[in-house]
């Protein structure tokens, strides 16, 4: 592990994979990070490599295909497809231009590569490698497998070059493997929400990571971080706020308040009392959900190795989606960045 | 512990119009309007949703609840459970096997189950040696295979695999007639319906012309004319060594195709069969809904039984409240004179008045951050509601269910 000074940074880097727990918002941080280094100036590849994801929602762009689309100036999205990679792999990189216009001799390859373990994982993380080893991109950014399969991603150019001992492959994966390994150019991200499971995958997935594969992990991101309520004093008022006296006063202050605001004006008597008690109760239920949650991350902060930065990500109450959202997420990326 | 304001509901279940049946009748619904009568009706629910929504708790609490309430033996059979949980059905020492969960378990808590509850959980590298085991031809060929490095690449990495052999070990258990009821969780796919294909998909695969085609020049020399140019490709690409080890490894495969067929057949059928009903999990976020909606769609298409909707993490209804957004209002632009009003009750002095001031418009915003939450959640919960008869919603809790009192809670809730 690279001691903390040395740690290259993280958009620094040329090939980023962002993994996690499914569910936990990995498609969303990739599609921010893509667009804060865009930001900065890089032209940017972010991938999909489930062909069922949902990416373009991400940038609120038409369905994307193998070919790159530029999304925004300089920011390009694709979604991996083996098939598209395989042709291209052969063409490109084994000079076998004619083996892309056969196309049974293609599919039985195809499902050669579905078949044999890591053929079809190099031809994915090959197809990215490839990018950043021409400069095509000055970053490329993986949204990945989950945890559960992340490894067998990254680990594919060492274990395919295990199993094939010779031919062109064998040759192939060995530069893929020589980029992946240096931390200059390749970083993993891990995403996390402040929740058991997430927090527990991400744990084990460091550790696997350290001791199954050659690759350097670039941060943690802890995602959907709520806010904290209230410090200290103010908890200790709001427990004061809540006992019956002030409580009938604020009650009664908000119903008065509301009233002659005009706020709607069929709010008479205590209505508007009744709204209170909700509000406090809201209070509440994001104390509780906030101090749950802060357990998790309090975990999660304590198995990261030293100097392995964590990034906060903030849940995002906002009725907003698609490029909106994602432009809000590259903003406290960037925050936590600089 | 659950949040305030919060309830089970069914909301489909009251829908008795004309219209209404004759749509449960084109969904292949269970007809039934709980998940009690849902569990006492199956001998199998199956338990699906996207990563993180609380499938395996809920397919825990359910096969609980079905034990304590509805008596004979339950059998849930996780795949990955949080440690915790695991612990909590006593899985951390057992694993794969079938394993009861203690009676003393229940008794701490003053319940004396009618039933009983089992559980296993699938080690998929260990559920393979065992299919291999029973469908080997032979001991040579048995080891050859469990010795194969690709085929120990291929169970212990392969997504489908997993997906292959939680089925076939549902349908191993399910034939084998030891429990009235299995509740099964489902492997963690970004698709959810990979597994629901996974045992057609093993059959072609071992049916394939293809498969035969690849193998063919490693069981005799002579190499049929219309592989020869994929060959002459494939060595330059992959080494020939590499190629003899797969086509190795197939053909050892191939003497085990029979069973392997004749028993992804069995598996689909059990799927589609009566004996089995979906429960879709799912929370109100926007990608496991959607997620949601496509996977109850699609089993209403294949003509298999969505028996229930269970959503969890629902926020309480109360944030979507008329007056409680009006108060919020007031909090936000009348903070000053609300702390005024509260000043001098015990604890508020005046000296406090600038914090309390800021407090109490946190606290209106406070409201309408998780209102504006609610609302989304609320339109998420109509639209899914109506692919589903029976809905179930599950409020935040406060803790993560680790044990088995949070397990019967969780039952209890979504019961009715």
């Amino acid at each position: 592990m690279p001691d903390p000074a040395s740690r290259p940074g993280l958009l620094d880097r040329r090939l980023l994979f962002v993994s996690g727990k499914g569910g936990v918002g990995k498609t969303s941080i990739a599609s921010a990070l893509g667009m804060l280094a865009t930001q900065l100036g890089k032209r940017t590849l972010v991938c999909e490599t489930d062909s069922k994801g949902n990416l373009a929602d991400f940038y609120s762009s038409p369905p994307l295909r193998y070919e790159p689309t530029e999304v925004q100036a300089g920011l390009f999205a694709m979604t991996m497809e083996t098939e598209s990679s395989l042709k291209e792999y052969l063409a490109l990189q084994l000079h076998l231009p004619l083996l892309s216009r056969i196309g049974p001799i293609a599919k039985t390859f195809d499902f050669v590569a579905t078949a044999a373990p890591g053929v079809k994982e190099i031809l994915t993380v090959g197809k990215f490698a490839w990018e950043v080893r021409e400069r095509h991109y000055d970053l490329v950014v993986v949204d990945a497998s989950a945890t559960g399969h992340v490894v067998g991603q990254l680990a594919a150019p060492v274990a395919l070059g295990e199993l094939v001992r010779v031919g062109l492959v064998r040759q192939q994966t060995q530069w893929m493997h020589d980029l992946m390994r240096d931390p200059a150019t390749t970083g993993l991200v891990v995403v996390a929400t402040p929740e058991e499971m997430p927090v527990t995958e991400t744990i084990e997935l460091l550790d696997r990571v350290e001791h199954e594969t050659d690759i350097d992990v670039a941060c943690v991101i802890a995602n959907r971080v709520l806010p904290e309520l209230f410090s200290r004093p103010e908890e200790e008022l709001f427990g004061k706020l809540k006992a019956p006296g002030a409580r009938a006063a604020l009650r009664a202050a908000v119903d008065a308040a509301g009233g002659a605001g005009g706020a709607g004006g069929a709010g008479g008597g205590t209505v508007l009392g009744e709204g209170t008690d909700l509000v406090l109760d809201a209070a509440e239920l994001a104390v509780s959900l906030r101090r749950n949650r802060a357990e998790h991350l309090d975990r999660l902060r304590a198995a990261l190795p030293p100097g392995l930065p964590l990034l906060n990500v903030p849940y995002l109450f906002t009725r907003s989606h698609g490029v909106r959202t994602t432009r809000q997420v590259a903003e406290y990326l960037g925050q936590e960045l600089f | 512990m659950a949040t305030p304001g919060s309830s089970a509901s069914r909301s489909a279940s009251s829908r008795s119009s004309a219209a209404g049946s004759s749509r449960r009748r084109e969904r292949n619904t269970s007809g039934a309007s709980s998940i009690e009568q849902l569990s006492a009706a199956k001998e199998i629910l199956i338990s699906v949703g996207s990563g993180g929504v609380g499938k395996t708790t809920t397919a825990a609490a359910i096969a609980a609840q079905a034990a304590v309430e509805l008596g004979g033996k339950v059998l849930v059979l996780t795949v990955d459970p949080a440690k915790r949980l695991a612990n909590a059905l006593g899985l951390e020492r057992f694993g794969n096997t079938e394993t009861r969960v203690g009676v003393e378990t229940f008794q701490e808590m003053g319940i004396t189950p009618r039933g009983e509850l089992w559980a296993a959980m699938l080690d998929t590298k260990q559920s393979w040696d065992d299919l291999i085991v029973r469908h080997a031809p032979d001991p040579g060929t048995r080891d050859a295979i469990l010795a194969n490095p690709l085929y120990q690449n291929l169970t212990g990495k392969f997504v489908q695999s997993h997906d292959y052999v939680a089925m076939e070990r549902l349908y191993e258990i399910h034939s084998s007639g030891r429990y009235d009821l299995i509740v099964v969780d489902t492997p963690p796919t970004r698709n959810a319906v990979d597994f629901l294909d996974a045992p057609e998909r093993m059959a072609e695969f071992f049916s394939s012309r293809l498969l035969r085609w690849l193998i063919a020049p490693y069981r005799s020399k002579v190499v049929n004319m219309a592989s020869k140019p994929f060959y002459a490709v494939a060595d330059r690409i992959l080494g020939s060594q590499f190629l003899a080890d797969i086509a190795e490894f197939f053909i050892l495969f191939q003497t085990m195709q029979e069973g392997f067929v004749a028993r992804s057949q069995s598996v689909a059928k059990l799927l589609e069969g009566p004996a089995t009903s979906f429960v879709v999990v799912s929370t109100l976020e926007a990608a496991p809904s959607h997620e949601a909606a496509y996977f109850m769609e699609l089993l209403n298409d294949r003509k298999m039984s969505v028996g229930a909707l269970v959503l969890n993490k629902v926020l309480p209804g109360y944030l979507v409240d008329r007056d409680g957004a009006r108060a919020a209002k007031v909090f936000e632009t009348a903070a000053a004179e609300l702390a005024a009003a509260v000043t001098g009750r015990p604890g508020l002095s005046a000296a406090h008045s600038v914090e309390l001031t800021r407090m109490l418009a946190e606290l209106g915003e406070n409201f309408e951050n998780y209102s504006v939450v609610a609302k989304r959640e609320a339109e998420q919960r109509a639209e899914l509601s109506r692919l589903a008869d029976v809905v179930a919603t599950v409020p935040y809790f406060d803790h993560d269910i680790a044990d088995m009192v949070g397990l019967l809670r969780l039952g209890e809730q979504i019961w009715r």
